[in-house]
C-alpha cells in the first residue's frame, strides 16, 4: 500500500490569519507560564489547598488527555477490530494524541508547585510506586513517547522526499525500514498504556471518597473513564474530521461515516455502567432530587445520549460534525464533572473556578494543540486521501 | 459544736448508693455492691487510715472533701476509719503529736498509709519538720507499721512540684522512700477524688491490692489513655485544632492539641469521671491535659510542648482548619470572560460547520464506496 494514495498534505500556506491569531494566544499562555514560574502558583491561579486540583488537570490532564485519545480509540478499531479498513484515519488522529499528551505532561508541569523538584522523577530511587498518580505519570510519559514514534512513519516519509544527497534523507532512509520492524510493538503499547492510565484517571477520584458528590463518586469510575476515553477519542475524531475538511477545504473523509456507527456501540456500554451503577448504588434517586448537581448531571447525561442516539440515525458531514461535537462536549464535561464541578473538599474552602491567567494558560495550550495540527498538516501527509463517489 | 452536715449520719439509701457507685467504678458486678457494703459497715473491718502530709498543698485532701459519691461524711464515718488527718482534725501540737503516735501503735500492723505530699532529703531533710521531726523519719515511722502506703497525688507519687527544676530542698517521691510494704500510687495533680475511697475499699474488702500497672498505679483508674476517652476526640481525628487561647477555634471547642494537650500520653479516668461530682474536667472548659498521672511529663514538659501521639497514629498534616472559608471566591467578571472566551472558541469551531455539506445522499455515497 503506497502512502501517497492514502495520505495527503492540507491545502494552504502556512501564514494564514487564523494561524497567526493562534500564535498570539500561545505566546500569551506561555509568557504567563513563565510568570508562574517565576512569581508562584499563588499569584496568578485560584489555586488552593482545597481545591489543588485545577482547570489544568481538569481540563488539560483529565479531559485534554481524553480528547487526545482519538489515537488509541482508532488504533483499537483499525488494528483490533476492523482490519485496516480505517488506517487512513490514524495519522492525524496521532498526531492529535500526541499535543493533547505532551501538553498534558506540560500542564502538570505548570501545576506542580515545586517544579524544580520535578527531576525526581527521572530517578526510581524516589518512585513511590503505590501511587496512583505515580502510574499515571509514568504511563502519560510513556505514551507522549510512544505516539511520537507511532508518529515517526509519516515524518520519515516527508523528509525521504527531501534532496537524494542530505544527510537527513539518508538518516531517513537508514530508519524508516528499522523503524517499520519494531513499529508494531510500540502499536501494541499504544493501545495498552491508555487503558492503563485512562481508568486510573478514574481512580485518582475514588480516593477522594466522600468529598466526591454520589452522582459521580463510585468504584467503578476506572471503567468508565477508560470507556468514557474511548467515546472521547471516536467523538473528537469525527469532530476534528469535520474541522479539517471545513478548514483546509477539503471534501469530507469517507471513513468518518463508518466510524460513527462504531460510536453507539461504546456509548451504550458506558450508559449501561452510569445507570446500572447509579442504580447498583442506590443513588438513582438522587439523580431526580432537585439540586444544583441534579442539573450538571442531566445536562451532561445528555450531551452524551442525545449523540449517541442521532449517531444511529442516517447522517450527514454537517449532522455528523455537530453531533461529534456535542459528544465531545458532553464527554469532556463528564470529566470536569468529577474532577471540579462534583468535588467538594469542605466547608472551609471557598468554590473553585479558574483565574483570567489560569483560564489564559489552558487556552495558549489549546492555541497550540491546533496551530501544530494546522502547520504539520500542511508540512506532513496526515490527511487521508479523499474518496469521492466519482473516484 | 458539731456541724450538722458532719453529723455522721447517713441514710441507709445515701450509703447503699455511694457503695453501689464505688462497685461500679472499680468494675465489679452489681452483685458485689453488698459485699463493699458490709466491708464498710463492719465496725471491725472498717480500715484504719492514718494520713501524713509532707510538702505539698493540701489540694488533693481539698478535693477529696469536695467529693460527693461518697461525700465526706460518709467517707469518714462509714467507710474508713480516719485516725490521723492534719486538715481535717480539730486537735493541734503536742495533743495532735500524741493521737499520732497512738494510732500507730494502736493499728500497727492493720492501718493503711496515706501520704501526700514530697519528702525533701537536702541537708539532713531539715526543709520540712512536723514536731521537730524531718519529714522523712515520721514517713518512716508511719511505714514501719502499715500495712500498705497509698501515695496520693503527683508529689507522693513522684516527687510533683516540690522535686520540679530546680528543686532547691532535694525532694524526692514519698514512693521512693517506701520499701517492703505494698505500694499503690495514685498520682493526680489532684487525683479524682473517686480513687482514693475506691482503692481502699478494693483492699479492705478483697484483702488485696488491684491490679496495677509498672508504675503501682491501679489499673481501674489508671488504666486508660485521656485521649481515647475525650470528648473532643472527633475534632482531633477531623483535623479542627484549637489555634490560640480565646480564639474563634478555642471558642468552636476544638482539639486542644495544638496547644500542648498531653491527652495522648496520659493515662487517667479524668475524661470518664471527670471532677466536681461529674461536672467538669480541665478539657471541658478549655485547657489542655497536663499530664499530671504521668512522671515524666507534668512539672517536666512545658504545658505547650506538643505531647507525643501514640499508636493509633493520626495523619501527620491536616488540611488547615479555619471558620472562615479559605482560598480566593470566585468573581463574577472572571467567571464571564473566561466563559465567553471558551464559547467563543467552541462557537468560532461549531460555526465551521456551516460550509460542510448538509445533503444526506453524499454521506450514503461515502458509506456505500
Amino acid at each position: 500500500m503506497s502512502s501517497e494514495h492514502t495520505y495527503v498534505k492540507a491545502p494552504g500556506k502556512l501564514i494564514t490569519p487564523t494561524t497567526v491569531i493562534l500564535a498570539l494566544i500561545v505566546a500569551t499562555g506561555f509568557s504567563i507560564i513563565g510568570y508562574r514560574l517565576v512569581f508562584g502558583l499563588g499569584v496568578i491561579s485560584n489555586l488552593s489547598d482545597g481545591y489543588p486540583w485545577g482547570v489544568w488537570l481538569a481540563y488539560d490532564v483529565a479531559a485534554g488527555s481524553a480528547f487526545a485519545c482519538g489515537g488509541y480509540s482508532v488504533a483499537i478499531l483499525c488494528y483490533i477490530f476492523n482490519g485496516w479498513k480505517y488506517h487512513p484515519m490514524i495519522r492525524s488522529a496521532l498526531v492529535t494524541s500526541f499535543f493533547g499528551y505532551a501538553l498534558a505532561g506540560l500542564s502538570v508541569m505548570v501545576d506542580i508547585g515545586r517544579y524544580w523538584n520535578a527531576y525526581g522523577f527521572m530517578m526510581p530511587s524516589r518512585w513511590q510506586t503505590n501511587s496512583v498518580l505515580f502510574e499515571v505519570a509514568v504511563c502519560i510519559m510513556g505514551y507522549t513517547v510512544v505516539l511520537l514514534i507511532e508518529f515517526m512513519p509519516s515524518a520519515l516519509e516527508t523528509l525521504r522526499e527531501l534532496k537524494p544527497n542530505s544527510f537527513i534523507k539518508k538518516l531517513a532512509d537508514f530508519t524508516a525500514p528499522k523503524l517499520d520492524k519494531v513499529l508494531m510493538f510500540f502499536v501494541v503499547l499504544g493501545m495498552t498504556l491508555p487503558t492503563m492510565h485512562q481508568s486510573s484517571l478514574g481512580t485518582l477520584f475514588v480516593i477522594t471518597g466522600q468529598q466526591l458528590h454520589p452522582l459521580w463518586q463510585t468504584n467503578l469510575l476506572p471503567l468508565l473513564f477508560v470507556s468514557n476515553a474511548i467515546l472521547l477519542g471516536f467523538a473528537v475524531t469525527l469532530f476534528e474530521s469535520g474541522l479539517s475538511a471545513a478548514g483546509f477545504k477539503r471534501p469530507f473523509e469517507a471513513e468518518a461515516f463508518g466510524v460513527a456507527k462504531v460510536v453507539p456501540i461504546v456509548g451504550f456500554f458506558w450508559l449501561a455502567v452510569r445507570f446500572g451503577d447509579l442504580i447498583y448504588r442506590g443513588h438513582i434517586l438522587t439523580a431526580f432530587t432537585p439540586s444544583f448537581h441534579m442539573v450538571i448531571f442531566w445536562i451532561e447525561t445528555l450531551l452524551i445520549t442525545a449523540p449517541i442516539f442521532i449517531f444511529l440515525g442516517k447522517l450527514n458531514p454537517r449532522k455528523l460534525f455537530y453531533t461529534a461535537l456535542l459528544l465531545t462536549l458532553g464527554g469532556g464535561m463528564y470529566r470536569i464533572d468529577v474532577y471540579l464541578v462534583g468535588f467538594n473538599p469542605g466547608d472551609n474552602w471557598y468554590a473553585y473556578f479558574p483565574s483570567i491567567p489560569e483560564a489564559l494558560i489552558t487556552f495558549g495550550f489549546i492555541a497550540l494543540e491546533v496551530l501544530a495540527y494546522i502547520v504539520l498538516a500542511r508540512l506532513l501527509r496526515l490527511l487521508p486521501a479523499v474518496h469521492t463517489a466519482h473516484n | 459544736m458539731i456541724n450538722p452536715s458532719f453529723s455522721g449520719v447517713a441514710s441507709r439509701r445515701d450509703f447503699m448508693k455511694s457503695i453501689t457507685a464505688v462497685t461500679a467504678l472499680l468494675g465489679l458486678p452489681a452483685a458485689m455492691a453488698p459485699k463493699l457494703a458490709q466491708a464498710a459497715q463492719d465496725e471491725d473491718k472498717r480500715p484504719a487510715v492514718i494520713w501524713l502530709h509532707f510538702q505539698e498543698c493540701t489540694g488533693c485532701s481539698e478535693s477529696l472533701l469536695r467529693s460527693d459519691h461518697p461525700d465526706i461524711p460518709e467517707l469518714l464515718f462509714d467507710i474508713i476509719n480516719l485516725e490521723y488527718q492534719e486538715t481535717l482534725m480539730p486537735g493541734a501540737g503536742l495533743q495532735a503529736e500524741h493521737a499520732l503516735h497512738s494510732a500507730i501503735e494502736n493499728n500497727r500492723g492493720s492501718y493503711i498509709l496515706v501520704v501526700e505530699g514530697a519528702v525533701p532529703l537536702k541537708e539532713g531533710g531539715i526543709y520540712c519538720k512536723i514536731g521537730g521531726v524531718t519529714a522523712k523519719k515520721s514517713l518512716e515511722e508511719a511505714v514501719d507499721g502499715a500495712l500498705a502506703v497509698v501515695c496520693l497525688g503527683t508529689c507522693a507519687a513522684y516527687g510533683g512540684i516540690p522535686a520540679a527544676d530546680p528543686n532547691p530542698t532535694g525532694a524526692v517521691s514519698a514512693a521512693s522512700l517506701v520499701a517492703n510494704k505494698p505500694l499503690i500510687n495514685l498520682p493526680g495533680c489532684p487525683p479524682n477524688t473517686y480513687n482514693l475511697p475506691a482503692t481502699i475499699l478494693y483492699f479492705t474488702t478483697f484483702g488485696k491490692l488491684p491490679e496495677m500497672d509498672e508504675q503501682n498505679r491501679p489499673l481501674f483508674a489508671y488504666g486508660r489513655r485521656i485521649h481515647d476517652h475525650c470528648e473532643r476526640r472527633s475534632h482531633f481525628d477531623a483535623g479542627r485544632f484549637a489555634k490560640a487561647y480565646g480564639d474563634e477555634t478555642h471558642k468552636a471547642g476544638y482539639c486542644l492539641y495544638e496547644l500542648g494537650c498531653k491527652g495522648p500520653e496520659t493515662f487517667a479516668n479524668c475524661s470518664v469521671l471527670r471532677f466536681s461530682d461529674g461536672l467538669v474536667w480541665p478539657i471541658s472548659i478549655g485547657h489542655p491535659c497536663v499530664g499530671c498521672t504521668e512522671d515524666k511529663i507534668a512539672f517536666h514538659k512545658k504545658i505547650s510542648d506538643k505531647a507525643q501521639v501514640y499508636h493509633p497514629a493520626s495523619p501527620s498534616w491536616y488540611p488547615p482548619s479555619a471558620v472562615e472559608p479559605q482560598g480566593k471566591p470566585v468573581g463574577a467578571i472572571t467567571t464571564l470572560v473566561v466563559g465567553a472566551a471558551a464559547g467563543a472558541a467552541i462557537g468560532y469551531a461549531a460555526g465551521k460547520g456551516k460550509s460542510l455539506p448538509a445533503t444526506t445522499e453524499e454521506g450514503e455515497d461515502h458509506e456505500k464506496h
